[in-house]
């Protein structure tokens, strides 16, 4: 952690700084040059880690960059947003001396530095004259098109929201993509042409998956999940409890932060990635007291240590073994959560007061998507759609990934290299098509 | 307690470390806050002939190779000798020399290969109570192309001559410095000697080009959009004065000359080693010109304590003690017999070794083990040659481990015990019969 930032102002500044050409070059100078790099086997989009390393020691981040864009076009976004310390610095041969290769910052500083000049880093093939549909504007989709756009073919992306990015745009902390960064780095995934970006359009609403089937030679589903768990108590309806990805929502788009209603005593139930932001955004928008209420014990916590330390530098309380039972209100409004705690095989009831409360207990996909994905002869399971390999939807002639789709973890690095390998099937069966 | 007092060619200093003749001993100014500092001895910036001094370019004089974290590793400079006037360098030398008699203060000189010149020079500087001189015959730019500098020191019997008059002329201690930019350095040397030298002090600096913008298509530094080679220095020299060093000591007709050893000294340990192969002191100039003189309590701390921890109480006890293991390579054991050995503990499993062995070398190390990442040494294949090592990252993971018996896997000899060198090899058509 390099140092705390406080208030509201914080939003705005990146969690970890940047580094600057020195540190870059001092840093690069650490990596090892490993051979068949465990950092790479680590990277869940495959970038060849030491090789852009070596490039930004010889100071060269301009060829750095293409050799991460070659394999992660938004490895801009995942230099941000990427637990690095569960990927690829896990991995690096330094991280037993307790001090892996910095290898999120050294992408950073060559992607900004890319970006910065202006270039894009692919050149896009002649046109082939195929259309193939996206659905979806997040990473999936985004990383998905991309691709396709570079073997020359026609994608439209269609995202049911008005401004692009998905999750990235929408979810990540505030912290993590400062500087209106989603939006910069979709004109810059754009920027190779060919990609027709359709927003405020829903699929299965104002255009059918049939249709969509009918005019292009092919499409990805990347919807992402659009359903949130619900949590069924007592009190649930009460005014001050909401859904935290809506919360998160709310704060990304928000102009004026002063404006922003968070409350004084803020409980958040959940024990993700998701819990772990609104908790700790919670409190920057000035929260004086924020508690993430988590059912299991610490070990089991989905956000890892390195967050939950995050939270913890943050001020706000992390509270294991407890499940809410009742939510009490006023007049209408949250007063306080009656909670069971489980220690040591005892369990004590209480209450907290809570003016607010933030439920994160996880998304599925869309319902009415899920149906009409059935419809149409889709396998899906655990609430979501289920993928081969190559990214085909297990019995149907679509192909699905990001979030919505079964295989990875939920993260942006994992939606980027669904979106990549679905795109070269797409890409190897429209030539197939051909010959 | 060592101690560290040092008496080169009969001119003591408090310690061996000595300020080369550069910029750092260009002013009475410099060298007082060395001597503050704690510097043993100076030789005084090369002093020129009477008359209008000599001029330096007005822009950048410098250029440097860096390590990625910007330390100075190499460094190059097209400055000349002193650009004040003799009589303020005189008188300043007089001055500094009064008020520090316990350090050792030596005038650098270059002038014109005329014998009154060279005696007008020396009669001057030994009015100041100067301890000694030093022939700057190494300059390999600008006073080279004036006929002094290295013009003089790449002739052996300029080396001679002048050397001769100096000791004519003068009854102070004459040290030849030597310029590396020749084939071989012990044909100078024994020309010193053959003048009358007291000593020889090398190396001076290596010519060189130190790196060319690409922008401009021109060599740097850059003066005016051109640029001129210079004179290398700093740590990358080390190994290349090391050698000469030691080619001097073991030369028969050079072995009992006094040798001051410069050139990349940077810390204790470099100090130590030029004294292990024979110098009688040292003299350091890019260490003081990237850090300031204050590394010279490091210096002196470090040898000290390395000298308490190894027995020795005084430099005379250690000079010149590696310069008999400095052999010829026909004099190496052939028979001696090693095998890279990895410490599994210690292994990061970087594959660093693997891949050098495998794809520059001997293909002697494996990179997995039932399907696991593993590094272990194919002895069957190893020739010993302590790549792996090198490579390494982890100091200490992987050892050059001697075999004593049975034979070995990959010649299927026999471990012999005896010393035989190539010498006596069968495949050598020149060979002796053994002695042993
Ligand atoms: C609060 C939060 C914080 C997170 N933080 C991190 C983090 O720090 N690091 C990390 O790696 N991951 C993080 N994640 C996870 C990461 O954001 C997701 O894994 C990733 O965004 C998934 O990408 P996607 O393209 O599959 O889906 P999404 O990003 O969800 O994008 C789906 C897009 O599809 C559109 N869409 C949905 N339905 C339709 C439809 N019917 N028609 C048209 N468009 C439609 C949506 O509007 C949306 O734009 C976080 C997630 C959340 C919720
Ligand atoms: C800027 C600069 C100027 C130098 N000027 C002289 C000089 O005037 N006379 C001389 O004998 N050597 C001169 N040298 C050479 C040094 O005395 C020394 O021999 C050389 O730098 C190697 O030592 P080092 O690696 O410790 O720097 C100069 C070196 C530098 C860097
Ligand atoms: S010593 Fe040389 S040959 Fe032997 S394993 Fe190491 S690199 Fe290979």
């Amino acid at each position: 952690m390099d140092s705390i930032q406080k208030g509201s102002s914080a939003l705005q500044v990146d969690l970890h700084p940047p580094l600057d050409r020195r540190d870059a070059l001092v840093e690069s100078e650490r990596c090892f040059f490993c051979h068949d790099a465990p950092c790479l086997t680590a990277c869940p989009t495959d970038i060849d880690i030491p090789l852009f390393i070596r490039q930004i020691r010889s100071d060269n981040p301009q060829s750095a960059a293409r050799t991460i864009f070659s394999e992660n076009i938004l490895g801009g976004m995942c230099a941000r947003v990427c637990p690095t310390e569960t990927l690829c610095e896990q991995a690096c041969v330094r991280q037993d001396e307790g001090a892996p290769v910095r290898i999120g910052l050294l992408q950073r500083y060559a992607t900004d530095h890319f970006m910065e000049s202006g270039e894009h880093p692919v050149e896009r093939s002649e046109d082939t004259g195929k259309k193939v549909a996206v659905v979806g504007a997040g990473p999936a989709g985004m990383s998905c098109a991309h691709r396709l756009a570079s073997h020359g073919h026609q994608v439209t992306l269609f995202d049911a929201k008005e401004k692009p990015g998905g999750l990235n745009e929408f979810g990540i902390a505030s912290y993590k993509s400062p500087q209106n960064f989603a939006q910069r780095e979709v004109e810059f995934v754009l920027d190779i042409g060919g990609i027709y970006l359709q927003l405020g359009v829903r699929v299965g609403a104002d255009i059918s998956i049939q249709k969509l089937s009918d005019e292009y030679q092919a499409v990805f589903f990347a919807a992402g999940l659009g359903d949130v768990n619900a949590l069924s108590i007592p009190g649930i309806e009460l005014k001050g409890v909401r859904d935290a990805v809506a919360f998160i929502e709310e704060l990304r788009q928000c102009e004026d932060y002063e404006k922003m209603k968070v409350g004084e005593r803020v409980a958040v139930i959940g024990g993700g990635m998701t819990a772990i932001d609104a908790a700790v955004q919670a409190k920057m928008l000035g929260a004086r007291e924020v508690t993430v209420l988590y059912r299991g014990g610490q070990e089991k916590m989905k956000a890892s240590v390195f967050e939950q330390e995050l939270a913890q530098k943050h001020g706000v309380k992390l509270s294991f073994g407890v499940s809410p039972e009742a939510v009490v209100g006023d007049s209408g409004k949250v007063m306080g959560i009656q909670i069971k705690r489980d220690m040591d095989g005892k369990s004590e009831r209480e209450e907290l007061v809570v003016d607010s409360l933030l439920v994160a207990i996880g998304q599925r996909l869309h319902s009415e998507l899920g149906e009409q994905l059935k419809q149409q002869g889709l396998d899906l399971s655990a609430g979501k759609i289920n993928i081969d390999s190559d990214g085909r939807c297990v019995g149907s002639h679509f192909w699905a990934g990001g979030d919505c789709a079964n295989g990875g973890e939920d993260l942006t690095v994992t939606a980027v290299q669904q979106g990549k390998v679905a795109a070269e099937s797409i890409h190897a069966a429209l030539t197939a098509q051909e010959s | 307690m060592a101690n560290l007092s040092s008496e080169f060619v009969g001119i003591k200093s408090p310690n061996p470390f000595w300020l080369a003749s550069a910029p750092p001993t260009d002013k009475a100014y410099n060298v007082c806050r060395a001597f503050e500092a704690g510097w043993g001895g100076v030789v005084w910036k090369t002093l020129g002939a009477e008359g209008p001094p000599v001029v330096n370019v007005n822009g950048p004089r410098y250029g440097a190779m860096y390590a990625g974290d910007r330390r100075l590793i190499g460094f190059n400079n097209i400055e000349l000798i002193t650009d004040r006037s003799l009589q303020i360098n005189l008188d300043e030398m007089r001055q500094v020399k009064r008020d520090w008699p316990d350090r050792a203060l030596v005038a650098s000189l270059m002038v014109p290969c005329e014998e009154q010149a060279w005696k007008d020079i020396l009669v001057a500087v030994e009015d100041t109570g100067a301890d000694g001189v030093e022939l700057n015959f190494g300059c390999p730019h600008g006073m080279a192309e004036r006929g002094m500098g290295s013009a003089v020191g790449q002739v052996p019997e300029y080396i001679e001559m002048v050397s001769r008059w100096c000791k004519k002329y003068t009854d102070m201690p004459v040290i030849v410095k030597l310029t590396p930019n020749i084939t071989d350095v012990r044909f100078p040397a024994r020309a010193a000697k053959a003048g009358g030298a007291d000593a020889v002090s090398l190396i001076n600096t290596i010519n060189s080009i130190i790196s060319v913008n690409l922008d401009r298509m021109a060599p740097e530094p850059m003066i005016d959009g051109y640029g001129a080679h210079g004179g290398y220095c700093g740590p990358a020299v080390k190994p290349i004065a090391l050698n000469m060093v030691a080619e001097i000591a073991r030369d028969p007709e050079t072995a009992d000359l006094p040798v001051s050893g410069i050139g990349g000294i940077t810390t204790w340990r470099d100090a130590a080693e030029f004294l292990a192969l024979g110098a009688g002191n040292v003299q350091v100039c890019t260490a003081a010109m990237t850090y300031g003189f204050k590394i010279i309590d490091e210096l002196t701390s470090g040898l000290s304590q390395w000298m308490d921890d190894s027995g020795y109480t005084s430099i005379s006890e250690f000079s010149g003690k590696a310069v008999k293991k400095a052999v010829d390579w026909q004099d190496l054991n052939l028979n001696y017999v090693t095998k890279a050995v990895i410490d599994q503990d210690s292994c990061i499993k970087c594959g660093r070794c693997h891949i050098a062995c495998e794809d520059t070398s001997h293909q002697a190390i494996t990179q997995s083990k039932n399907g696991e990442r593993h590094f272990e040494v194919i002895d069957k294949e190893c020739v010993g040659c302590n790549l792996c090592v090198t490579v390494c990252p982890v100091e200490s993971c992987i050892s050059m481990v001697e075999m004593e018996s049975g034979s070995d896997p990959r010649t299927g000899l026999k471990i012999d015990r005896n010393y035989a060198n190539w010498t006596t090899h069968p495949n050598n058509p020149s060979r002796v019969e053994s002695t042993s």
